[in-house]
């Protein structure tokens, strides 16, 4: 399964500048910097100490500007702005928040915004915000005041294609994994827990589900047209017909015009088996991803399969992977990666990053041959976003 | 009138603990605490006009439950915010 010419949107040189790691934690955010070879990392941090923050994110479109999500265990959600590379903060004057309802309804309640996106490159103040409960919000003003995408929030089938509470992740339901296409700003993708993914092409008007060929064989119709959950969707920067998701239940590619996924778990190993929670993309070659296993049998622990932590590696589309362990723990290595917590960078070799939820982040400068613990010690680990900072 | 502001919110407010806003109820209290200090309101009360789940008001001696309660220039507004969880 290579990638035809006619799907491929640029061919981007491989990235030059210095690489920062983007650290979202329980107890705050974090910053690593590395030196030119990436050999040695420093650690900064913490900003917005004791805050819950769920995502940080670098803008690609200037490269000094931040956006962070964060609440306190008690305080209610809301979005700061950095235009210095986190020396000081603004918070966004209307952070994302539902409609009040009308007077004797139920109206919906932002817990947390969970996720991050830097709109196209062609709308230089446009973000993207997803919540939980699952909500999508858009930005026109670099992040300061947000307002609903009532394309979706308030679409006919909304309940039905979130489900209930019931239906989400113990931490509540999230819309994440928010996708733009680079050669149309009017495409969108997201994916939701649960929910399934879905598409609009019309900025957010209307929205369909994109769930053919998934699995969701927790329901009592494993094939749905929604219901799915998947846990991390990814689609490829230079390559924009190709999708890529790691899923509740395996590891999938879409190419479109085709609306239907492909399981490539199935060829992962039987003992490892395909159930994850992060997928990273190489930048320039589309036929490469790296997933993070986690051990999805009986109660679902979530941690490395038989406590031995790797990273597998496809270098053709899915066909085959590789088992990349080489530094990480032999055996008594119980690590959970979030689906947030795994990042590249555009360097070449590439660089692969992951944390976990001890606190724990891992490194390797040629694309998972060999990985180094580049710090530990920290909060629980949501979010990893490797950056390439402005001069 | 005088507004007692837990210490995760004093950020806001040059890390007072107690600020002044105006107002003939609870309501308008909260939306003259925010004019004077953007973005306060929204860390306890949600967009659904409830005050969140552990955050307590208290006027006087009273906690109150909802934002229409009337309020006199003499009451003191206490906000409290529970600090459970690890």
């Amino acid at each position: 399964m290579r990638t035809s010419a006619s799907t491929r949107s640029a061919h981007p040189v491989a990235a030059t500048g210095s690489v920062a790691l983007l650290v979202a934690t329980r107890k705050g955010a974090f910053m690593l910097k590395a030196d030119k070879g990436r050999r040695t990392w420093k650690t900064a941090g913490p900003m917005f100490f004791g805050h819950i923050v769920h995502h940080m994110i670098l803008d690609p479109r200037d490269r000094h500007t931040l956006l962070l999500a964060a609440r306190t265990g008690h305080l209610g959600p809301s979005v700061f702005r950095s235009t210095d590379l986190g020396r000081n903060w603004k918070e966004a004057a209307k952070p994302p928040a539902f409609p009040k309802a009308g007077e004797g309804q139920k109206g919906r309640v932002v817990d947390h915004v969970f996720w991050l996106t830097p709109g196209h490159r062609d709308e230089p103040n446009v973000w993207y915000a997803g919540t939980s409960p699952q909500g999508l919000f858009r930005s026109e003003d670099g992040g300061d005041t947000w307002a609903p995408v009532s394309g979706f929030n308030d679409h006919p089938m909304y309940s039905r294609w979130t489900g209930g509470e019931q239906d989400g992740t113990p931490d509540g339901p999230k819309l994440h994994s928010i996708a733009i296409d680079p050669r149309d700003p009017r495409h969108l993708y997201i994916a939701m827990s649960s929910g399934g993914v879905f598409e609009s092409t019309d900025m957010g008007a209307g929205w369909t589900p994109l769930n053919s060929g998934c699995s969701a064989d927790f329901l009592p119709d494993p094939h749905p047209e929604y219901g799915h959950d998947p846990h991390c969707l990814r689609l490829h920067p230079i390559a924009p017909d190709i999708l890529y998701q790691q899923n509740h239940c395996g590891i999938y590619r879409m190419e479109r015009p085709s609306g239907k996924w492909v399981r490539i778990g199935a060829s992962m190993p039987k003992r490892v088996g395909d159930i994850g929670f992060p997928m990273v993309l190489h930048p320039r070659d589309p036929a490469m991803a790296w997933v993070f296993p986690m051990d999805g049998t009986s109660v679902w622990p979530r941690t490395s399969p038989g406590g031995k932590p790797a990273a597998y590696v496809t270098r053709n589309s899915g066909r085959t992977w590789q088992r990349l362990d080489a530094g990480l723990p032999r055996s008594q290595g119980w690590f959970t990666v979030k689906r947030q917590a795994m990042s590249a960078d555009a360097h070449d070799p590439v660089g692969v990053y992951f944390g976990t939820t001890s606190g724990e982040i891992w490194g390797s400068r040629n694309e998972g041959a060999k990985w180094s613990c580049l710090a530990r010690h920290l909060p629980h680990i949501f979010a990893i976003e490797a950056a390439e900072l402005g001069k | 009138m005088k507004i007692l502001i837990p210490t995760p919110l004093r950020s806001y407010c040059g890390e007072r603990q107690e600020v002044e806003a105006d107002g003939a109820t609870l309501e308008e209290v909260l939306a003259d605490l925010d004019r004077r200090y953007p973005g306060i309101r929204f860390r306890m009360i949600d967009e659904q006009d409830a005050i969140r789940r552990h955050i307590r008001i208290f006027v006087n001696r009273d906690q109150v439950r909802t934002l229409d309660v009337p309020l006199r220039s003499s009451d003191q507004v206490i906000v409290l915010q529970a600090l459970s969880g690890g």
